[in-house]
């Protein structure tokens, strides 16, 4: 009979057999999270090993929403398979069309109008708040918090209108297109983006008092899911989650794209790493994106929304009805496509989630020869067994949450 | 080498810092590693001889003027015409001079690619996912299992030779209480369109088109 009062147990010997009172040979359980239930946002399995409440090991299975993306892109046209992009990460649709344009328009040397410049980053800006919302809210009710998906949704809710007027579609936009975007702006979205940029940020200051320094919200998320800078690196962390562990990394700063450039922002950093650390982060860069809206409010330039060039963008509706030679570029570009030069290219902008880049292929036909799609969420999962380790059953959906897992692009 | 700042407001897509040299540098730091060095559209890719690739790979993370401190991304491309037809790429960022850098080897159905899970912890799954879909093997990754495709799934998706709609399709059988799996039946043939040159006609016959002789 062991002394359990006496003896010292390593990890390995508690993996293994805890020897009871009695006698008979306890043994860690092995539950399955998933992939049906509610805080495992979407179809994530994870296959847990548990000692009592603590956490032994932790193995995500994924792919249970794989259709095979990348493969369905190489049998399509560039401009067919556009809207794939939207299917990825279904939370911030118009962000994975943009590394998916952008790809495409740095393999073919595509020039694009400043005024579709600024209205890519007003929308890319509009997709973080509309991704950071669905993120922060339910992370709050993962850990016992009711109202802030309430009260934030109804903004969400707006913000899906505004899709709506530039593309005719709530989610699936495929609203930005290689050269610019599909159509201009209505006239008076600038205004109507502009009152509820100001009414947001009073929404969004409610919120974070009912949550920020709420007792039980801090004792569920702060120090929970601790990741060191030297750690978050090692796993592949980018966005909101490496900025959380203190490396002020953003790609929109670093590697701007479209109009970022001419944006004043500040990066959100925290030094903590742990759930908190990255929820304060995305609240803040929320209100960075409100800043940004604004700036592009103020300074959209007049001008066209595509590049003129007709191999790449469609000619208008008014045109192909008067020249002979519009109609047969417009027959050609949604038949035969754009003709894109052989050649790689690696191209990647700050998603909401972190680095989602685009390794394109092309082989001089008009259709892609290999899309791979690095979806941010993999290296953002793959480290749950690290970050899992040793903490309570009830953790795991509060860092699950804290990484912002969508399995649209994870599983691609 | 010397680095410059991105020239930034002429395009679209995102700039990156110029490093000039770059592909010198390289070539004295890896030495015969080094097949090919590829620099298009602002990008450098290295071809690498397989068997190098950890030590070229660490030699990269720990050099101290480049500093790639982080692994992005591995995937592969398959050419089905080549004698060996995968390409495993990895796509490596140093945070401090703001440069990527494309790193590729060679490798065919059967030969193991080097692991590079004791270079960086994040390598693991997506070697998994390159083993998954394209079936290259990587010698010293602990767990590689499939990782994206069902429990039990056969063959390697990503493959060219492989048919878009799959070898299997499931469903619910009443019968059997349980989901079954059935080959795949098309309830019409699957069509490729060739949409490439319409204008200029197609180089190959029509079907239906056998009798007619080109040019009348």
């Amino acid at each position: 009979m062991v002394d359990l009062a006496t003896t010292a147990w390593t990890r390995d010997d508690t993996a293994d057999l805890l020897p009871a009172k009695d006698g008979n040979a306890i043994q860690n359980y092995m539950i399955n999270f998933g992939p049906q239930h509610p805080a495992a946002h979407g179809v994530l399995r994870l296959v847990m090993e548990l000692d009592g409440e603590i956490i032994e090991r932790c193995d995500p299975h994924i792919g249970l929403l794989h259709r095979g993306t990348e493969k369905l892109i190489e049998y399509k046209t560039y401009l067919q398979a556009l809207p794939y992009m939207d299917r990825l990460d279904y939370v911030s649709p118009m962000c994975m069309e943009h590394s998916y344009v952008l790809a495409i328009e740095k393999l073919a040397g595509i020039e694009v109008p400043l005024r579709a410049k600024y209205i890519r980053t007003m929308f890319a800006e509009i997709t973080r708040i509309l991704n950071h919302i669905l993120n922060v809210t339910t992370h709050a009710m993962d850990v016992g918090a009711m109202t802030p998906i309430l009260w934030l949704f109804e903004e969400r809710e707006k913000l899906l209108g505004f899709y709506e007027r530039v593309s005719g579609a709530r989610f699936h936009a495929a609203y930005f297109r290689p050269g610019g975007v599909h159509q201009d702006m209505p006239d008076a979205l600038l205004g109507d983006i502009r009152d509820w940029a100001d009414n947001y940020l009073k929404v969004l200051d409610e919120m974070q008092g009912l949550v920020a320094d709420n007792r039980i919200f801090k004792q569920r998320n702060v120090d929970i899911g601790v990741i060191s800078k030297e750690d978050a690196i090692a796993w592949g962390f980018t966005g909101p989650c490496i900025r959380a562990s203190g490396v002020a990394w953003d790609l929109r700063k670093s590697q701007p794209y479209d109009a970022y450039h001419l944006m004043d922002f500040d990066v959100m950093v925290s030094n903590d790493g742990d759930c908190y650390g990255r929820f304060m982060v995305r609240m803040g860069e929320m209100r960075e994106s409100i800043k940004i809206i604004r700036q592009c409010l103020d300074q959209m330039p007049e001008g066209r929304h595509a590049t003129l060039d007709k191999k790449v963008s469609p000619p208008s509706r008014g045109e192909m009805k008067r020249s002979m030679e519009a109609l047969i570029h417009h027959f050609k570009l949604y038949t035969e496509g754009i003709h894109v030069p052989a050649g790689e290219v690696y191209v990647a902008t700050e998603s909401p989630k972190g680095e989602f880049g685009i390794f394109m292929v092309a082989d001089g036909t008009n259709k892609p020869w290999r899309c791979h799609i690095r979806a941010t969420g993999m290296a953002h999962l793959q480290a749950m067994d690290f970050l899992c380790k040793g903490h309570m059953l009830a953790d795991a959906p509060a860092i699950l949450g804290s990484l912002d897992i969508v399995f649209g692009e994870v599983d691609r | 080498m010397s680095v410059t700042a991105p020239e930034v407001g002429r395009d679209s897509w995102p700039v990156m810092a110029s490093v000039d040299g770059v592909a010198d540098h390289l070539r004295a730091r890896l030495g015969d590693a080094v097949i090919e060095i590829v620099e298009a559209a602002h990008e450098t890719a290295v071809t690498v001889r397989r068997e190098a690739l950890v030590t070229a790979i660490t030699s990269l993370r720990d050099d101290p003027a480049l500093r790639l401190n982080q692994l992005i991304d591995i995937c592969g491309v398959d050419y089905p015409d080549r004698h060996e037809r995968f390409d495993v790429v990895y796509h490596l960022l140093s945070m401090a001079l703001n440069l990527r850098l494309r790193v590729k080897v060679t490798t065919d159905t059967r030969t193991p690619v080097p692991s590079l899970t004791g270079v960086y912890h994040v390598a693991g799954w997506y070697e998994r996912e390159t083993y998954d879909c394209y079936g290259v093997l990587f010698d010293g990754n602990p767990d590689l299992r499939r990782i994206l495709t069902d429990y039990g799934f056969e063959g390697h998706p990503f493959r060219k030779d492989f048919p878009l709609t799959g070898h299997v399709e499931l469903r619910y059988s009443e019968e059997h209480k349980r989901v079954v799996y059935e080959p795949v039946k098309l309830a019409q043939d699957f069509r490729s369109f060739d949409f490439l040159s319409p204008w200029e006609g197609t180089d190959y016959v029509l079907p239906g088109d056998e009798k007619a002789k080109p040019n009348g």
